[in-house]
């Protein structure tokens, strides 16, 4: 065979891929650079094009345009047994047919790689399932076909290893418990991973970077505290976590920060924070960055955005913290989480409240969100 | 005061008459075949081991037999092998006219015996072949095919293709993943069809009688023999056939409650 297979991982170039299926185009124009030892995580609704991405790198799919590299090396045309590239599927697909050990062996005796049993028992040992190797998959639970089929790619010493959502038939709680493993193992094997999932969570949690994508577009990719702290488009914004958003004209703008007028309410918005600073803009806060204020309205401060008075409509308890959705007239509703520490504010239903944040929280879209865009045509 | 039953008496009566009525034909071939008989074997003369042990002195049993084994089994692996090829196919890939192929095949299995059988026969006639064993083979490779591409083409269906993608994935070439993955994953799929297909090929009289010529098969025989008196020898074949049957049922039965217990175990 032809491919050399190394200890580290390789880094993954995609350039110009498309992707078209009859009736309907998968993956529009898709560039990509992983680098080695990497852990990188495609973000998307189900849908997007994250697993078609997946299937394409493993050589299951064919691009309809576009290069594939792996460690510098063109694998474009290159068959799936070509390429030095292991997946985790997301059935897991282990061989019915082979007990434990077999299924991990599987690779190595493709590749006639001497001592096959061996190796396979010490990659077992790796995801601390050595005593359940002469089991037939089909006997053991779920987690533990998960780990099987992690063991059945990891022990291929693969440049790359893809993950198809391997976590999604989990429950939450084994979940968290296999984020911190395949992290670990991660760390410990120093392979470039590719994780696919729609868990936003999962994808934050374990990610040295994230890309998030949309449509057969990737809208926006870094590590994910810069991805959750500045969005750059309603998508991300709302897919990663939660957002409040609010439309208007830019009115004034100096040489740091921009302000825009939403009914009458200015808020004002870095701007090396705004990817857009004139015309319509959106502009947004998460949630846990804004406070509310009873009683009265908060002495307004050039560091503060203020919008209120509105009132509390719902309250919900998720033990952490409470979430307060709040009407504000012709702003619209906000969501503010407070943490529960005690003495977070005691409100009730119906309350009137002033919502706050720091400016410096603020952060502007590049596009507008789709009601906003239908409201001001209707207004106008 | 009392509420007599007829059904608490009818049903088990009924089971009984029913069993009876099914099994016989089967008791009476088994019984009789330990026939002393003559020429006929109709009435009871005495218990022999006679027939078991010479069952071949007959004219004709054994090579009638012999003809059905060999027609059994060449057609059985013609159409089991072409059978388990259009059943992957029909599954796995996307090509014109598939619904219409799926269709078609499904024909001769609606289609009754006599009129495929006497089709053939005209075919065979106007291309001027000689009629005999070659000729039964293509017929059953014919009605047999069908029968296995539905058995087959469920099992392929079960089949989640995420395994094959695994077997590529893991360094597999297309002839590997299909040998090691594809093939035993289909097995029992197959081997069901290939079961079928000899039995409905052991035990096919119409077809065959068009298109034998003067070729003998187990059941041509049967049936010519009993103008005349069915030979006890007959009876010995078909039991012997019957309880070979029933041996491999068994043992299939019993390998598979055993290998479940052995997974309920561990």
């Amino acid at each position: 065979m032809a491919t050399e297979f190394v200890a580290r991982g390789a880094d993954l170039e995609l350039v110009g891929i498309r992707k078209e299926f009859p009736g309907f185009t998968a993956i529009e124009n898709l560039d990509l650079k992983i680098p080695a030892g990497e852990f990188f995580a495609l973000l998307g609704p189900s849908g997007c094009g994250k697993t078609t991405t997946l299937r394409l790198v493993a050589g299951l799919e064919q691009p309809t345009a576009g290069r594939i590299l792996i460690g510098g090396k063109d694998v474009t045309d290159m068959k799936p047994h070509q390429r030095p590239v292991n997946t985790v599927f997301q059935s897991y697909a282990l061989f019915p047919h082979m007990n434990v050990l077999e299924n991990v062996a599987f690779g190595l005796r493709q590749r006639k790689i001497e001592e096959p049993l061996a190796k396979a028992q010490d990659a077992l040992k790796l995801v601390e399932l050595e005593h359940l190797a002469l089991r037939r998959p089909q006997q053991l639970s779920g987690g533990q076909q998960q780990r099987v089929a992690l063991a059945r790619a990891l022990v291929n010493r693969p440049s790359l290893l893809l993950l198809d959502e391997p976590l999604g038939a989990l429950d939450l709680k084994l979940r968290r418990q296999m984020q911190i493993e395949l992290k670990a193992i991660q760390m410990e094997v120093g392979l470039t991973f590719l994780h696919v999932t729609h868990d936003q969570e999962e994808a934050m949690d374990m990610a040295d970077t994230v890309a998030v994508m949309n449509k057969g577009r990737i809208e926006q990719m870094g590590a994910p505290e810069k991805l959750y702290d500045r969005p750059k488009t309603v998508f991300v914004s709302k897919f990663l976590g939660q957002s409040n958003l609010f439309v208007g004209e830019v009115t004034e703008q100096n040489a740091t920060s921009l302000s825009i007028n939403v009914s009458g309410s200015k808020l004002t918005v870095p701007k090396e924070r705004a990817e857009r600073h004139e015309g319509r803009i959106a502009l947004g806060v998460r949630p846990e960055k804004a406070n509310f204020h009873e009683d009265e309205a908060p002495a307004s401060s050039a560091g503060l955005n203020i919008i209120g008075p509105g009132e509390i409509i719902d309250i919900r308890f998720t033990g952490v913290s409470n979430q307060y959705l709040i009407d504000i007239p012709n702003l619209g509703q906000v969501t503010v989480f407070a943490q529960n520490i005690g003495k977070s504010p005691v409100t009730e239903l119906g309350a009137k409240v002033w919502v706050s944040w720091k400016v410096e929280h603020s952060f502007g879209l590049s596009d507008l969100p789709i009601d906003s865009v239908t409201e001001s045509i209707a207004v106008l | 005061m009392k509420s007599f039953s007829l059904g608490r008496f009818a049903l088990p009566v009924y089971a009984v008459i029913a069993f009876v009525y099914l099994l016989i034909p089967i008791a009476y071939t088994f019984v009789f075949s330990f026939n002393n008989s003559l020429k006929t074997n109709l009435i009871w003369r005495g218990f022999t081991l006679d027939k078991w042990a010479n069952v071949c002195q007959q004219q004709g049993v054994c090579e009638a037999f012999g003809n059905s084994i060999l027609i059994g089994v060449i057609s059985t692996v013609f159409a089991t092998t072409l059978g388990t090829m259009i059943a992957i196919a029909l599954v796995r890939y996307r090509f014109k006219f598939r619904s219409a192929v799926s269709l078609l095949l499904f024909l001769p299995m609606a289609t009754p015996e006599v009129v495929l059988g006497a089709g053939l026969a005209s075919q065979f006639f106007s291309l001027g072949a000689q009629k005999g064993i070659a000729t039964i083979i293509i017929a059953h490779i014919m009605f047999c095919l069908s029968f296995v591409v539905v058995t087959v083409k469920a099992r392929v269906a079960s089949l989640d293709p995420a395994l094959e993608e695994a077997g590529r994935d893991l360094y597999g070439s297309p002839s590997q993943v299909f040998w090691k993955i594809t093939f035993p994953l289909l097995l029992p799929g197959i081997m069901a069809a290939a079961l079928l297909s000899f039995a409905l090929s052991f035990d096919d009289f119409i077809i065959t009688n068009f298109n034998s010529g003067s070729a003998m098969t187990f059941p041509k025989y049967v049936y010519t023999a009993a103008a005349r008196g069915i030979p006890a020898e007959a009876n010995v074949v078909g039991s012997g056939v019957f309880l070979l049957a029933i041996a491999i049922v068994i043992s299939i039965q019993v390998r598979s409650a055993a290998k479940a217990k052995r997974l309920r175990r561990s």
